[in-house]
């Protein structure tokens, strides 16, 4: 009985550090594979449009909500302690550090890895991957790549995007609805946000992040069961595992970025 | 056509992107405050620079006119050397002297410098002679409880005995 259980723990242990050091490979394999991509770079521009410019509507919706909520609920906060003009610091602070980038990730990870998944996982289950291999044209570098590429430019802008309409979201509540002096509270922003600290680790951030979604959505679509059941559950995968990566690579990150006060 | 299209649409959305980065850089970060202008170094020894860190604002009646660019300890004095960089243009007397300074009750800690009234002013590479430390809010405390206990230990010992009393008097 014990035995039997200990067996399982081990089998799922092992299977669990092969697909790690198989998707490792994978995206050893991707990163050969991006300079054929750049050169074919229309390829690249149409990954873009729709892994960017399709996520845009939701990445400006959801930072415009943050920043507003995030201004309400830190000025109730602060009132006590008659620091409400710091409330542009807070909002500024945790967007660049923290939300811009996470959020993005797993609303990237909804909106964008859960279609590659899918569009790759079809065109495994209905063969298409191997007849290109068939025409000796290689998938790696004509479909994977140019997703890979186009994950990793759209992923950073997106989470710009995301902290600086957060961050206006914010300025519309704390100038426009409670009256907190504007001048204020840009400049005590401008004290205390470091452009290479704060603004540039966020981006550091978000792009190790672009790294594991698209990785993870690509490996799970390229390794899906060729079947309806398997494409269903490898887009599940996708969105389960990279919001867990993202978050943990996260910790780690915040961890070895901003120890310091 | 419709490739055309895409790459316009692939374009502004990279715009976006490099216009959120300059929004986030100078608007809602300190990129604006990096000032290109000339400066020079001038040093300043401290018997205690309390919590003072390197980018600490230099000021002058208030306003900013440098920056603290290092903080070592001088091992032969164990001093802390605190070094300064001042915006050229602006000109100290040799005699000024240099504070540091809270901003309010509990804010950061800056460099205050008073100008002195000698001919010859500062130039790079020279030293600030007088100083003064920062206020260490402990020893401000323990000299307060110091100098009671020594009012309480000469006014009960009035006459018999007028030793300073020491802390340790002030208990009974």
């Amino acid at each position: 009985m014990i035995a039997k259980l200990v067996n399982r723990l081990g089998a799922r242990v092992i299977s669990a550090m092969a697909s790690v050091g198989h998707a490792a490979f994978f995206l050893l394999d991707l990163i050969r594979h991006s300079p054929t991509a750049l050169r074919r770079f229309g390829l690249v521009i149409d990954q873009i449009h729709a892994i960017g410019n399709r996520s845009l509507v939701i990445i400006l919706a959801s930072g415009t909500a943050v920043g507003l909520v995030l201004a309400l609920q830190m000025y109730y906060a602060l009132v006590p302690y008659g620091a409400t003009e710091s409330l542009g610091l807070v909002v500024n602070l945790s967007l660049v550090r923290e939300l811009g980038p996470v959020v993005t990730a797993l609303l990237f990870a909804g909106r964008a890895g859960t279609s590659l998944t899918a569009e790759i996982g079809l065109m495994k289950a209905g063969e298409q991957l191997a007849a290109m291999e068939l025409m000796a044209v290689d998938p790696r570098s004509r479909v994977l790549a140019p997703r890979f590429v186009g994950g990793l430019v759209a992923m950073p802008i997106l989470a710009i995007l995301y902290s600086a309409v957060g961050i206006l979201g914010a300025w519309v509540v704390a100038v426009q609805l409670i009256g907190i002096d504007p001048g204020n509270f840009w400049s005590i922003m401008q004290a205390k946000v470091d452009v290479v600290r704060d603004i540039g680790n966020g981006v550091v951030k978000s792009f190790v992040f672009g790294v594991v979604c698209t990785v993870v959505a690509l490996y799970q679509g390229y390794e899906t069961r060729a079947t309806p059941e398997g494409v269903a559950y490898a887009t599940t995968r996708t969105v389960v595992i990279s919001s867990l990566v993202v978050l943990g690579m996260d910790f780690i990150l915040t961890a070895m970025m901003f120890s310091t006060p | 056509m419709a490739k055309k299209s895409t790459e316009a649409m692939v374009g502004t959305f990279v715009l976006m992107g490099l216009i959120g980065l300059v929004f986030l850089a100078l608007k809602a970060a300190n990129l604006a405050s990096f000032s290109s202008a000339q400066t020079y170094k001038v040093s300043a020894r401290f018997d205690n620079i309390g919590g003072l860190k390197v980018r600490a604002p230099v000021r002058t009646a208030g306003v900013v006119v440098g920056h603290v660019s290092a903080i070592k300890l001088d091992a032969r004095t164990f001093q802390g050397a605190v070094t300064l960089e001042i915006n050229q243009g602006i000109a100290f007397p040799q005699d000024s002297s240099a504070k540091i300074l809270t901003a309010g009750l509990l804010g950061d800690q800056y460099v205050g410098i008073e100008p002195g009234a000698d001919d010859k002013n500062l130039a790079g590479g020279d030293t600030i002679k007088q100083t003064q430390s920062a206020v260490v809010l402990e020893d401000l405390i323990g000299q307060m409880i110091f100098n009671k206990a020594a009012d309480a230990g000469s006014a009960g010992a009035a006459g018999s005995n007028s030793a300073p009393a020491s802390p340790a008097g002030a208990k009974k």
